[in-house]
């Protein structure tokens, strides 16, 4: 069973269970730390080249995100050119029709698959199991979550919220019914852990007929997909079977190969700290005698073109899923990315999932809340993707919608106190009358305030009276 | 030089020892600071919560109260960060507001810049013998780009030990309506802030926003932590000679 985010509550009710689990709070702490401290080392050695780069990705994004229609049929007539077909897909329907269509028609009844988001978010893995075609994770991380049957928690490190004591543990249980099982006396060192996931996974590369991916970039002038990773079970994947499929969101599109040279830098010491990442696979349609025969690439829309008429929102559509954001995030740190209730979680995700998904439900409506606004992942993103203000400026979208009763009602009140000097000394002297004798807890929502913290006094003098008062004294 | 004081709402009403430190230190500084009694809230919160017209409204009501003040001194570093970057968002191009902004905006300075960069003092003559952490509040650290300044100004007060506070960068957890709205996680993060603050040995927090200290002294407190939270602005407005009279 493929599992989904579908039903899960609201943030901050996913966020309690979140915040009371040790032992998750415990790995996330350990490794967003570690990754942490690695992009800090990387990013800080360019010194002023990478404000450059940041500028230079954030121009090329935001200039190919104007023109996307033309970039889009760009790269439609280079792959096609290239030997390539090309699919569009105006949502996930019509997206998991399309590659289920095309796997069938090969005769296959399994699917090796390259890490890619954009399968995940339209729950590609559940349509192909429903049309009878089992669908493998290839990617370490993913491969653990699929067998697992749990949910990924992070864009780039979906099993981070796991330690490797619970990893052997999934491997012990589970592999052997996917396949070649983990040998009996598995340790929990990650070598051998690795060395188990390689047994397990090479005799379905050597298999595999159809392979499934996305593309961290596609170049329009090229036709040139390319994906990103470290260990080398893409490139499997990618080389290795007849027939590739690769589900691509309209926005990883970039004008020219040169454009490349800016992402290259800006992804692997974003993401995973690293100057360089190990493997970097580019291929343009087909080539006779060399990797797959058959090429097709679906292009997904499924709610960007909607972002995209949104002039403050459209920023969030640069993200090149390096998932610095969700590292250095204070909130995503304590709870992980489960109570976010998408594949995309952390701060990005709290401005894309409510964006692409609509937010018609209380989940998509929770989650442009689900910050401090403290700034952080703004600082650290690669392309500059102001997160806070289009975080404030969903939280406009909610609040200008239906219920929130009491906060309007309270909203509304601050303001007619605020409207006036006279009545705001009016409630700072009623306050100081009732003064430091505020109760240890306080009713309704103030209650969650004092459920773990205890409250200033209220001082009998508001500095407006004394001001006044100094004023009579002096004079 | 004469200079407006805006006070905040939030130190206005509970916390107006920040205020009234503000005053000591200016005028003991020599300058003579006014404070402008139309002034309420400078609208953050509306903002942050998603309140846009209320907190265009009362933008409105700011630049009209600080309209022509050579300088606005701010004892609050998001306040003076919602009115120097987030006000320009709230009026449209060309608007009456944004105009008034782009003028006056320039001229509002958290009090830590004000003290640095426009009259170019460190050492403001302060005595406070404790030993003191700072926490970098968000919107100072990362809006206003405070960077060095409050510990200059700290490292130069006689008599005070200034400690160093791991994990100082990251955010308190407070966000203003963010600590009740994801109440568990705002706690969990102030309680992880508490711990390394009281970990440092230090007597007092300071900072340059009380609503932070709020939350984090809030949380110290709760804990029994013995630690206590002053703004930064009362630590520069003691004098030895008050020290002395105490």
């Amino acid at each position: 069973m493929s599992a989904t985010f579908l039903g899960l509550p609201p943030f901050p009710e996913a966020a309690r269970s979140a915040v009371g689990d040790s032992r998750t709070r415990h790995n996330l702490h350990k490794a967003t730390h570690t990754i942490r401290g690695k992009r800090d080392a990387v990013v800080g050695e360019l010194g002023d080249d990478w404000r450059r780069l940041r500028a230079e990705g954030e121009r090329i994004k935001t200039h190919t995100l104007r023109h996307l229609d033309h970039h889009l049929e760009r790269l439609e007539e280079s792959v096609h050119r290239a030997g390539g077909t090309v699919h569009w897909a105006a949502d996930a329907a019509e997206a998991n029709e399309i590659v289920t269509e095309l796997v069938r028609r090969t005769g296959e009844t399994e699917v090796v698959k390259v890490k890619s988001m954009a399968t995940q978010e339209i729950e590609l893995n559940g349509a192909l199991e429903a049309a009878g075609i089992t669908a493998y994770e290839t990617d370490l991380a993913e491969l653990i979550v699929q067998l697992g049957e749990d949910l990924p928690s992070h864009i780039l490190v979906p099993a981070i919220h796991l330690a490797r004591s619970q990893i052997r543990e999934i491997f012990l249980d589970r592999m052997s019914e996917w396949g070649v099982p983990a040998p009996p006396g598995l340790t929990d060192d990650p070598h051998a852990l690795a060395e188990a996931a390689r047994v397990h996974l090479r005799e379905l590369f050597l298999r595999a007929k159809v392979a499934v991916s996305g593309a961290n970039f596609a170049v329009a002038d090229s036709g040139t997909l390319v994906v990103l990773e470290s260990e080398g079970n893409g490139r499997m994947c990618l080389t290795l079977p007849e027939t590739l499929i690769s589900v691509v969101g309209i926005e990883k599109v970039v004008p020219t190969w040169s454009d490349l040279e800016v992402f290259m830098q800006l992804l692997p010491r974003s993401s995973t700290g690293e100057r360089m990442n190990p493997y970097t696979s580019t291929w343009s349609g087909v080539t006779p005698g060399d990797g797959p025969r058959d090429f097709h690439l679906v292009l997904l829309d499924n709610g960007r073109t909607d972002v995209l008429a949104d002039t403050v929102g459209r920023q969030a559509l640069r993200c090149i899923r390096c998932s610095a954001c969700l590292n250095i995030c204070p909130v995503y740190e304590r709870t992980g990315g489960h109570a976010y209730g998408s594949v995309y979680p952390g701060p990005i995700g709290a401005i894309l999932t409510p964006q692409l998904r609509g937010m018609s439900s209380e989940v998509d409506r929770a989650l442009p809340y689900a910050s401090s606004l403290c700034g952080a992942c703004y600082d650290v993103c690669p392309v500059a993707i102001d997160i806070p203000e289009v975080l404030v400026h969903l939280r406009e979208r909610v609040a200008e919608g239906p219920g929130h009763l009491g906060e309007k009602a309270v909203m509304a009140g601050a303001e007619a106190v605020f409207g006036s000097a006279g009545a705001l000394d009016a409630v700072q002297r009623a306050a100081g009358l009732v003064g430091g004798d505020l109760p240890r807890h306080l009713p309704g929502q103030a209650g969650k305030w004092t459920d773990t913290r205890d409250v200033p006094d209220v001082p009998a003098e508001s500095f407006r009276q004394w001001w006044k008062q100094r004023g009579k004294g002096q004079r | 030089m004469r200079i407006a004081l805006f006070v905040t709402c939030v130190n206005d009403t509970l916390f107006p020892d920040t205020g009234r430190a503000v005053v000591r230190l200016l005028e003991r500084l020599g300058h003579e600071v006014v404070f402008p009694e139309n002034q309420t809230c400078c609208g953050q919160m509306h903002y942050n919560t998603g309140y846009r017209r209320p907190a265009a409204r009362l933008a409105v009501r700011f630049a009209r109260t600080f309209d022509g003040a050579d300088a606005v001194v701010v004892p609050s570093a998001s306040c003076a960060a919602m009115v120097r970057d987030n006000y320009p968002r709230l009026g449209a191009a060309g608007s009456r507001l944004s105009r008034k902004m782009a003028d006056l905006g320039p001229r509002v300075y958290d009090l830590t810049e004000f003290l640095v960069d426009v009259l170019g003092v460190t050492d403001v003559g302060a005595y406070f013998p404790h030993r003191v952490v700072y926490h970098p509040t968000c919107h100072g650290l990362r809006l206003l780009g405070l960077g060095e300044r409050p510990y200059q100004l700290l490292r130069a007060v006689r008599g005070l030990e200034l400690l160093e506070l791991p994990g100082a960068a990251e955010c308190c957890g407070f966000g203003g309506t963010f600590s009740v709205k994801n109440g568990d996680v705002s706690a969990a993060m102030g309680f992880d802030k508490a711990r390394h603050v009281a970990e440092t040995g230090a007597e007092v927090l300071c900072a340059v926003d009380n609503s932070c200290l709020m939350h984090i002294g809030g949380t110290l407190s709760r804990q029994r932590s013995g630690v206590r939270v002053t703004h930064i602005a009362e630590i520069l407005a003691s004098t030895e000679k008050e020290y002395a009279h105490a």
